[in-house]
């Protein structure tokens, strides 16, 4: 079924299962995100210690693909220096808007490249986004305080 | 009479169409927008081939034609909504309308009517769309006034036992939805504007939401003011009206000023033609206007009663049968007791956004989310919900694939 492109299984999987899904105590920064349109709502500590991520933790509410997308974030981008991160970034940024022209680097987004089929929903985007959009913010945030 | 849904849907185009790869279109989103019938699409393409020219401007024949079009149709609704011809105004929409009021009466000045200053009161309601909440909300902020409201309880009804210190001698404005487009609720209105009128104040109904599905006559109801917007009644988009007793209309300071609206205009100084043209600077939207004539002709070809009546019957039988589904929920009145016809709903721990895609998988159009009522969906303690919202082309077999669907939902992130 032409569904499955968009729901893949690691997605439902990470839906139920949402990795990293309390906020820590200790963070370098603090951001809360929304989507107006639909209301989804995340909240997403982050800290970096000698330019790596080491912990992204978040808490949510809202659909299966903003909320899986998140978790596999989490996953994905744990342990990385802030260059991978930023790469990782970049790429799966790019997968969204491609409109299904760009079927994504998998060696660089592992579990992230089951958010492809998203590309050819225009109103699902946002939703794989959000958490995507969130960490850019907390980076930024946390460099800009350690600075 | 009885309406026969499989015959009103030759009439609108877009069900020739099918959807996601061949499936029939079963549309439940006429509270976001209704579909339009050709009599509607024909008069509004009719006006561009035949008769454009700028309404009220010129001195020629088509000018003379325009004007005529755009006359006619302000007694089309004028006769719709039982008021008088120069109590119509057109806008672009009622979101416009509304933001119309709110800056009209935030530029009375002192000693008009509308006047507004700090420790005056303005009321609304939890379950007023953003687009009658936003523009009092603000206007309070400007003036000083004070923002009021009334609550919604569980069962998604207005809660009016505190009526009396809701709306008090402070009170000057009262803006309230008709019908909500996320409970279906329709606000029992006489005890209200009682009330309102009693202390002074103004009542502003947001008909967006009844106009399109229920008889309503201005006269009837004691209102002040009422808006609503054409796209939700099979007419087209980008047109709006905006209703208000004669007097007051003449009171009330314009919003927007330029061409048209004016009487004389100096360097310095400018004065305001008579209403509706007060409210109506620039040209209009020409062709809207004649379509929503003629949206409301059709309407009231097979008339609002019967429209009322189909939607009352099948609002019952998709409440019976989602209610039959399990871990369903309604969010709103689950009876059809003041009722109208949009059905908002949960469904376990499916996100809304991820059911309304399967539906739409199925070829089945709801909408999700908060539907521009976010104090609404907090308050009933949902994130968001889905919503199925019926009109006069629906019937018992798009429920039937609805509630097919559903099922097939839960299995699937089951
Ligand atoms: C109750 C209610 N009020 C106001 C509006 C705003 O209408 P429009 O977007 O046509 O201006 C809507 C439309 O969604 C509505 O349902």
């Amino acid at each position: 079924m032409e569904l499955d492109n968009l729901y893949q299984e690691v997605i439902l999987d990470h839906y139920k299962r949402p990795q990293n899904k309390k906020l820590a105590t200790i963070f370098d920064a603090q951001v809360h995100h929304v989507n107006p349109s639909c209301g989804d709502e995340i909240d997403l500590n982050l800290l970096i210690k000698n330019e790596v991520v080491t912990s992204i933790t978040w808490d949510g509410v809202g659909c299966s693909i903003s909320q899986a997308s998140v978790s596999i974030l989490t996953d994905l981008l744990i342990g990385k220096s802030i260059t991978e991160a930023y790469a990782i970034h970049d790429n799966f940024v790019t997968l969204m808007q491609s409109k299904g022209a760009f079927s994504g680097d998998e060696s660089v987004l592992e579990d992230a490249i089951a958010f492809a089929g998203v590309s050819k929903y225009p109103a699902r985007i946002k939703c794989a986004l959000l958490g995507w959009m969130a960490f850019k913010d907390a980076s930024v945030q946390a460099q800009a305080n350690l600075n | 009479m009885t309406l026969d849904p499989s015959v009103i849907r030759k009439d609108f185009p877009i069900f020739d169409r099918t959807i996601r790869d061949g499936k029939k279109l079963v549309y439940l989103d006429s509270g976001a927008t209704s579909q339009k019938p050709n009599f509607v699409i024909d008069a509004e393409s009719d006006f561009y081939r035949n008769h454009n020219a700028a309404a009220h401007r010129g001195a020629h024949q088509l000018a003379e034609e325009a004007t005529g079009a755009i006359e006619s149709a302000r007694v089309v609704v004028a006769n719709f909504l039982g008021g008088a011809i120069d109590e119509i105004v057109f806008t672009k929409s009622s979101t416009e309308a509304l933001n119309l009021l709110a800056y009209s009466i935030g530029n009375a000045s002192a000693g008009n009517l509308f006047h507004l200053q700090p420790g005056d009161e303005i009321v609304v309601s939890e379950m007023e769309h953003h687009a009658n909440l936003i523009p009092w909300q603000q206007l309070a902020k400007r003036t000083g006034a004070v923002l009021k409201w009334f609550e919604v309880n569980d069962s998604g009804r207005l809660d009016l036992s505190n009526i009396e210190s809701v709306i008090t001698e402070r009170t000057k404005i009262v803006a309230l939805t008709h019908q909500s487009n996320v409970l279906g609720t329709i606000v029992p209105l006489a005890e209200i504007a009682k009330r309102t009128h009693e202390v002074g104040a103004f009542f502003i109904l947001d008909a967006c939401q009844s106009v399109p599905h229920m008889p309503v006559n201005v006269k009837a109801l004691d209102i002040d003011f009422l808006v609503f917007s054409g796209h939700k009644t099979v007419g087209p988009t980008g047109i709006g009206v905006l209703w208000g007793r004669a007097n007051l209309l003449n009171h009330l300071p314009p919003f927007l000023f330029g061409g048209s609206m004016i009487e004389t205009v100096t360097m310095t100084d400018a004065t305001w033609a008579p209403a509706p043209r007060k409210f109506e600077a620039g040209v209009p939207n020409m062709a809207q206007i004649v379509g929503l004539g003629a949206a409301l002709n059709y309407l009231s070809e097979i008339g609002m009663e019967n429209i009322h009546q189909h939607e009352i019957a099948l609002t019952k039988y998709t409440l019976d049968k989602l209610q039959e589904i399990d871990q369903l929920r309604i969010v709103g009145p689950t009876d059809t007791n003041s009722r109208g016809s949009a059905i908002s709903f949960t469904l376990g721990q499916i996100h809304p956004h991820d059911l309304g895609q399967y539906l739409d998988s199925a070829g089945i159009a709801v909408r999700t989310g908060h539907h521009c009522a976010w104090p609404l969906t907090r308050k009933m303690g949902v994130p968001a919900t889905t919503r199925a919202s019926l009109y006069l082309y629906n019937d018992e077999s798009d429920i039937d694939a609805l509630v097919a669907a559903t099922l097939d939902a839960q299995k699937y992130f089951a």
